[in-house]
C-alpha cells in the first residue's frame, strides 16, 4: 500500500473517532478538545490534496480562534451536561438500528454495483513544483466565484444582526457609566461648600 | 472555465443582479434608519421595507435583459441565471412579503415585538431566496439556501421570551442544519463524478453518464434528500408541525408563505437543469414522497385541534402535490407545479393572516375553537376564511381546484394513473378539515362575542388576498399561461 493510502487512511480514521468522541463524552471540554483534533485531521487531509493555504487556514481560523473561544465560553458557564443526555440513552437503540440498517444499504449498494473506490478514478495528476496554492485561491475567488464570494459575507452580516437581535437586551435597572457625563461633570456638581460656624470658641 | 477578472466587473453583470443589489442595499439602509429614529416612530421602517419591495418588483418586471432568441441570461461566469421562471417566481415572493408585512406589523404591535430586526432579517431572507431562484451553480445554491435558513432560524426565535419559540428554533437550526450538511454531501459526490460545479456542465456530464454511474446516482440521493427537506415532504418533514406552531404567527406566516417558491426553483434547478439526464432515477424518488406526503399530510391534519399545526400539516401535503407536478419531468409538469406553489403562498398567506387577525390581548387564535361562530361576529371575515379553505381544499370555482387539477392533468399526462387517484381520494379525505372550519365558523355559537378590530391597510390586504381566491379561479388562464410560458 502506498505512503499516500496509509496517511489517509490513518488520518481518516482519526477524524471520524474524534467526531464520534466530540458528541459523547461527557466532559464538554473534553468535546472541545476533540473537536480540535478533528479539524487537526481534517487539514492533514486537505495536505494530501496539496491544498497547503486551506489547510493552514483551518487550523489558524478553526483550532487557533474559533476553537480557543469555545473552550473560553464552556469553561466559564457552568454547563450541566447530564439533563440534556438523558435523551440519550432512551433512544440510542432505535437510532443505532437505524444507523445500522443505513450503512449496511450503502455497502450493499456499493459493493454490489463496485466502481466506487479510488481505482473508479484516475488519480490527481501532482502540481508543479512552483505551484502557488494562495495565488491559485485567490484568482478563483475574485474571478470565477466573485459572487459566491460576495454572498458569504452578506451571510456573515446576517449572522451578527441575528446574534444583536437574539441577544441585546435593553436593562433599565442595570448601573452603567456614562463617559460623557463623567468626562463633563464639574466641580460644582459633585462638590457642595458649605461655610459653618465653628461650635465652639476656640481657647485661646 | 476561470473567468478574468475583468469579467466580473462587466457592467452587465450587475444590470442583471440589479433587484438583489437593491434589497441588499435597502437592508443596510434601514439597518442605520434604525438607529437614529424612536421608538414610537417604527412605522417608518414598515414604510421603507414596503418601498423596498415595490422598487424591487419595478426592477424585475422591467425585463429586456434578454438577448434576441435567447430565454436565458448569464451573469458572473455562470454562477447566476436571470430567466422568466426567476422573473416569476421573485415577484410572487415580492407580493407575498408585502402582505406578510401588513399582517405582521398589526401582530408585533400587539405582541410588542415591533423591531426592526424583523424587516432586516426577513428582507435578509427575500435576499436568499432570490439568490436561490437564480442560481446556476452549486456554491450558489449552496450559499442561497443558507442566506435563507439562518435568517429564518433567527426569525424563529424571535420572541426571545417565549420558551415554545426558542425550542422550535433550536429544532428548525439542527434539523435544518443536518439537511443543508446531507446536500453539501450530494453536492460534493456530484462534483467528484461529473468535475464540475456548473449546472449546465454537469447537465451534460449526467446525461453522458446517465444511471450507471453510481458515485453520481449517490450524490443524487443526497440531494432529493435535502431538497425533500427544504421542502418538508414525508419522512423529512418532522420539523414542519413543531417550528410553525412554536414560532410567532408572523414568522410563521413569512416560513410558510414566501421560501416554498425558493424550494421549488431549487429543485427545478438542481434535478432539471443539473440532473435532468437522470430523470428516471430522481422520479422514482420524488414519488415516493409525493404519495407519503399526501397521504401523512391529510391524515395527520384531521387530528389537529390547532390551526397552526393544522394548516403545518396541510402544507405537507400541498407540498406532495407540488412533487406530483415536477414527476413528470415535463414543461407542463413544472408550469403546473409552478402555479401551485405560488397559489399555495397566496391560500397560507391568508389563512395564517386570519389567524393574526383573531389574536387579541397578546394571545394567539391559534385553537380551531377561536373560530368559532365567526360568521356571527364578522360575516366578512368569516367569508374570506371560507374562501381559503375552500381553496385549500380544492372546490371548483376557487384558486386551489385548479392548482389541483393542473397537477393532477399533468401526472396522468405521464401515465401515472395510480398516484393521480391516490392524489383525488386523499384530497377528498383533507376536504374534512378544511370543511371542518367553515362548519364551526357557520353553525357554531362564537366563544366570544367582542367585535373584531383591525387597521385599515390590515383589513384591506387580507381582503384582496381573499378576493384573489376565487378572483383567480375566475380568471384563472392568465396566471397559468404566466406559469406555462416560463417552461419552453
Amino acid at each position: 500500500m502506498p505512503i499516500i493510502e496509509i496517511t489517509f487512511y490513518l488520518f481518516a480514521a482519526v477524524l471520524v473517532g474524534a467526531a464520534v468522541m466530540v458528541i459523547s463524552v461527557r466532559n464538554p471540554v473534553y468535546a472541545a478538545l476533540f473537536l480540535v483534533l478533528t479539524f487537526f485531521s481534517a487539514a492533514a487531509l486537505w495536505l494530501l490534496l496539496e491544498v497547503e493555504f486551506l489547510a493552514i487556514v483551518l487550523v489558524l481560523v478553526y483550532v487557533g480562534a474559533v476553537m480557543v473561544l469555545f473552550l473560553f465560553v464552556v469553561m466559564m458557564l457552568d454547563i450541566n451536561l447530564a439533563p440534556l443526555k438523558e435523551g440519550f440513552i432512551r433512544y440510542l437503540p432505535a437510532a443505532i438500528t437505524v444507523a445500522v440498517v443505513m450503512a449496511v444499504e450503502l455497502m450493499m449498494v456499493l459493493w454490489v454495483r463496485g466502481k466506487f473506490g479510488s481505482e473508479a478514478f484516475e488519480s490527481p495528476v501532482p502540481h508543479p513544483p512552483d505551484y502557488n496554492n494562495t495565488k491559485e485561491v485567490g484568482e478563483w475567488l475574485y474571478t470565477q466565484y466573485m459572487l459566491p464570494f460576495e454572498v458569504a459575507g452578506i451571510i456573515l452580516l446576517v449572522a451578527i444582526i441575528a446574534a444583536v437581535a437574539l441577544t441585546l437586551r435593553r436593562r433599565p435597572e442595570a448601573k452603567r457609566q456614562d463617559p460623557a457625563r463623567q468626562v463633563q461633570v464639574k466641580r460644582d456638581d459633585r462638590i457642595r461648600m458649605v461655610k459653618m460656624k465653628s461650635e465652639t470658641k476656640v481657647e485661646e | 472555465m476561470n473567468g478574468s477578472l475583468l469579467d466580473s466587473v462587466n457592467i452587465g453583470n450587475w444590470m442583471l443582479i440589479a433587484p438583489e443589489l437593491w434589497v441588499l442595499t435597502m437592508t443596510c439602509v434601514i439597518l442605520f434608519v434604525d438607529l437614529y429614529i424612536k421608538e414610537e416612530r417604527r412605522g417608518i421602517i414598515h414604510l421603507l421595507g414596503m418601498i423596498t419591495l415595490i422598487f424591487a418588483a419595478i426592477i424585475t418586471l422591467r425585463g429586456g435583459y434578454l438577448e434576441e432568441g435567447a430565454t436565458q441570461a448569464f451573469a458572473f461566469n455562470d454562477t447566476f441565471v436571470r430567466d422568466r421562471m426567476g422573473d416569476v417566481l421573485k415577484a410572487f415572493s415580492y407580493l407575498v412579503l408585502a402582505g406578510v408585512y401588513t399582517y405582521a406589523k398589526f401582530y408585533m404591535r400587539q405582541f410588542s415585538l415591533f423591531r426592526s430586526d424583523f424587516y432586516t432579517l426577513s428582507l435578509e431572507a427575500l435576499l436568499g431566496i432570490m439568490l436561490l431562484i437564480s442560481a446556476n451553480n452549486l456554491v450558489m445554491v449552496y450559499l442561497g439556501l443558507e442566506l435563507l435558513a439562518l435568517a429564518s432560524y433567527a426569525l424563529v426565535a424571535f420572541d426571545r421570551g417565549s420558551q415554545r419559540a426558542s425550542e422550535a428554533a433550536m429544532k428548525y437550526f439542527v434539523l435544518g442544519s443536518m439537511a443543508s450538511g446531507i446536500l453539501l454531501y450530494g453536492m460534493s459526490m456530484i462534483y467528484g463524478a461529473t468535475g464540475s460545479l456548473d449546472l449546465a456542465e454537469i447537465s451534460t456530464a449526467a446525461a453522458a453518464a446517465g444511471s450507471g454511474d453510481i458515485i453520481l446516482l449517490f450524490g443524487m440521493v443526497f440531494l432529493v434528500v435535502g431538497i425533500a427537506f427544504k421542502l418538508g415532504v414525508v419522512p423529512f418533514h418532522m420539523w414542519i408541525p413543531d417550528v410553525y406552531h412554536g414560532a410567532p404567527a408572523a414568522v410563521t406566516l413569512f416560513i410558510a408563505a414566501v421560501p416554498k417558491m425558493a424550494a421549488f426553483a431549487m429543485a427545478y434547478r438542481l434535478l432539471q437543469s443539473g440532473l435532468g439526464g437522470l430523470h428516471v432515477d430522481w422520479m422514482q424518488m420524488l414519488a415516493v414522497l409525493a404519495v407519503l406526503s399526501i397521504m401523512a399530510g391529510n391524515l395527520a391534519a384531521i387530528a389537529q385541534t390547532n390551526i397552526k399545526r393544522m394548516l403545518a400539516y396541510s402544507t405537507i401535503s400541498h407540498m406532495g402535490f407540488v412533487l406530483l407536478g415536477m414527476l413528470p419531468g415535463t414543461a407542463t409538469g413544472f408550469g403546473a407545479a409552478m402555479y401551485y406553489v405560488i397559489v399555495y403562498s397566496l391560500m397560507s398567506a391568508a389563512a395564517f393572516g386570519m389567524v393574526i387577525l383573531l389574536s387579541h390581548h397578546g394571545v394567539e387564535a391559534e385553537k380551531l375553537d377561536d373560530f368559532k361562530g365567526l360568521n356571527r361576529r364578522n360575516p366578512w371575515y368569516a367569508a374570506i376564511m371560507a374562501m381559503v379553505m375552500f381553496s385549500m381544499a380544492g372546490v371548483p370555482i376557487f384558486v386551489g381546484f385548479f392548482a389541483k387539477w393542473l397537477v393532477i392533468k399533468a401526472a396522468l399526462d405521464a401515465g401515472l394513473m395510480w398516484l393521480a387517484l391516490l392524489a383525488v381520494i386523499f384530497s377528498v379525505v383533507g376536504a374534512f378539515y378544511y370543511l371542518r372550519v367553515v362548519k364551526l365558523m357557520y353553525f357554531d355559537e362564537p366563544l366570544a362575542e367582542s367585535s373584531i378590530e383591525a387597521p385599515v391597510d390590515f383589513r384591506a390586504a387580507i381582503s384582496i388576498n381573499g378576493i384573489l381566491m376565487i378572483g383567480l379561479g375566475i380568471f384563472s388562464s392568465a396566471l397559468i399561461s404566466v406559469c406555462m410560458s416560463s417552461f419552453t
